[in-house]
């Protein structure tokens, strides 16, 4: 009662007549209706729905950026040899706009990268929720975390100084800034977003299906293999995907340990470029509004399609698994 | 209590949620192919006591039991059985039904195959035998392999008591079975339970006396961790012999 008094004061000072003592403010309605109230009222709403909507706009802007820069290459340039034209010689005279090679890059270093996420992850996940008590709970989850907040530039800088040379001696190879290099590290950086959300796919099994499960005499191995990864499994899924969508989203990290050689990689010790890779080196040099500069941007345009094409895809999975578990449509 | 044949023996069972004394000192025999009910208000320890004949509360964590718990002649609480052994033999429904998120023929065989039984034929005799047993068959026949999940509440509840059929246990715990549901739909369940007292032991643990009175043989009155009376039904709800049994069924407190 009290704070609803406090509230009322507050959402009308200046207005003496809801001073009173009263609770309800039933004989008072009419003072509220007045037009500057109303006015007020469709002020404030208008204004938080900006907010929510900007992120829309940006949105709609980076989009329209994108296109708008983007496909002015296409003039010059047919789609299907952008797409896949092997060869990327941007400064050449002439020159060539084939991106398959980076598109190649970029998702050969995303996979390899889903090698070593995929079981730290789901692994460290399945450990959190299902085996670690509770002390081990509250250190793990905070440490794996902060590695979510390393910034990319120290993880580059780990995968050049000391990853490298050690790839380097132990494989005997030329170079060690090279795919598997990469995928290495961006594994480890990706590590965090899979392992959170898939801890959190877990934990939303209903401990209602353990105990029906354990109730007819299963272990807790047969609980968790054949009950609470199935149930969790779509939660699994779409972390997976997001840990993908990380991964080839990735810039500072790649353009600092893959190598950087515009070619399709034969082997995981060949040295290559990624898309944002690509963009993040050559922007400086393209000159503005040429067609270098509107290839630059018709590649962040098919980075951008494959991130949100991922990012519907885990939002997909992720729904109909809210309902497989009838936790709301 | 008679001349009969006790499936199950809780001997000085004394039990700790950390320092919290759930359960003081409870004697309490279940009598074979006899409704056992225990009623009592919130927080007594009935859902408690249930859940330690088959073993279920070992997992929640920082936990205290002490006396004995007997089936036939088997300590249950004994080191070297193995909990999953326990709930095989004594199955149990939950007060919410909780199906898998599996289809209803898989709900059932999903018990067997977690206890070793491969032979395709037999989990489909199985399967079969616990849906008719459990009153659901006619319901599910034709949809065996539709989502568990879109039965109705009574339905997934007599859903889970295949469940636990199907893996041929010797007692059944009912912990509030009908909490959730609706009166016709916890009619059935209550003439399903008297009709697997030809074949089963049952404990059921309930809200509502009235369902207690209807069902039960034996009743056992709890209250603050306390067992304050065990008797025969009918004893119990027409001649307690403790004024706060009295008390409690006549509504005056609970």
């Amino acid at each position: 009662m009290n704070s609803d008094m406090l509230a009322s004061n507050k959402s009308s000072h200046g207005k003496g007549a809801l001073r009173s003592s009263s609770g309800l403010p039933y004989g008072k309605i009419n003072v509220y209706m007045t037009s500057s109230f109303r006015i007020k009222e469709k002020l404030i709403q208008g204004l938080f729905g900006t907010l929510a909507f900007s992120s829309l706009i940006f949105l709609v802007g980076i989009v329209f950026v994108l296109f708008k820069e983007g496909l002015p290459i296409f003039q010059d340039v047919k789609i299907s040899d952008f797409l896949f034209g092997k060869f990327w010689y941007p400064t050449y005279d002439p020159a060539e706009f084939g991106i398959l090679p980076l598109i190649v890059a970029s998702f050969f270093v995303s996979l390899g990268a889903m090698f070593v996420c995929v079981p730290l992850g789901i692994g460290s996940a399945l450990y959190i929720n299902e085996i670690a008590s509770h002390k081990q709970k509250m250190i793990l989850k905070p440490l794996i975390e902060i590695l979510a907040s390393v910034p990319s530039i120290i993880y580059g800088f780990f995968a050049m100084a000391i990853l490298a040379p050690f790839l380097q001696k132990t494989f005997n190879i030329p170079i060690g800034l090279c795919a598997l290099n990469a995928s290495i590290i961006l594994g480890i950086m990706a590590t965090p977003t899979v392992c959170s959300i898939a801890e959190d796919a877990l934990s939303y099994v209903p401990r209602s299906f353990r105990e029906a499960s354990f109730a007819v005499g299963a272990t807790r191995w047969q609980t968790l293999i054949k009950v609470v990864i199935p149930a969790a499994g779509s939660g699994i899924s779409t972390a997976i995907i997001l840990g993908m969508s990380r991964a080839i989203g990735e810039t500072m990290t790649v353009l600092m340990a893959a190598g950087g050689a515009a070619m399709i990689p034969t082997s995981a010790f060949d040295p290559v470029r990624p898309m944002t890779a690509a963009i993040a080196a050559e922007m400086g040099e393209a000159p503005m509004g040429g067609d270098h500069y509107h290839a630059l941007f018709a590649i962040a345009l098919v980075l951008f399609i494959v991130t949100f094409l991922f990012n519907i895809l885990a939002e997909i999975i992720s729904r109909r698994f809210r309902i497989k578990l009838g936790l709301s449509g | 209590m008679d001349n009969l044949v006790m499936k199950m023996r809780a001997h000085g069972v004394d039990f700790f949620y950390g320092k919290n004394h759930a359960l003081k000192n409870i004697n309490l025999n279940v009598a074979v192919n006899k409704v056992t009910a225990i009623i009592g208000p919130s927080g007594c320890g009935k859902s408690t006591f249930i859940r330690l004949l088959n073993r279920m509360n070992e997992m929640v964590p920082n936990t205290t039991l002490t006396g004995k718990i007997y089936l036939d002649c088997l300590d249950i609480l004994s080191p070297c059985i193995d909990p999953a052994d326990v709930r095989r033999r004594v199955g149990m429904v939950f007060q919410k039904p909780n199906p898998f998120p599996k289809n209803i023929f898989e709900n059932i065989s999903y018990g067997l195959e977690v206890n070793g039984i491969k032979n395709k034929q037999l989990i489909e005799e199985r399967v079969v035998t616990s849906l008719k047993r459990s009153a659901i068959w006619e319901e599910v026949k034709d949809r065996l392999h539709d989502s568990a999940l879109r039965l109705s509440g009574g339905q997934q509840q007599r859903l889970c008591i295949a469940r636990c059929l199907a893996i041929q246990p010797e007692v059944l715990l009912f912990d509030e079975p009908c909490a959730s549901l609706d009166p016709i739909s916890t009619r059935k369940i209550e003439e399903l339970i008297l009709e697997l007292k030809k074949d089963y032991t049952i404990v059921i643990v309930t809200h509502n006396m009235q369902q207690a009175a209807r069902i039960s043989d034996y009743t056992g009155f709890f209250l603050l961790g306390d067992m304050i009376e065990f008797d025969k039904t009918d004893k119990i709800f027409k001649a307690p012999s403790d004024s706060r049994t009295e008390d409690y069924i006549t509504g005056r407190f609970g």
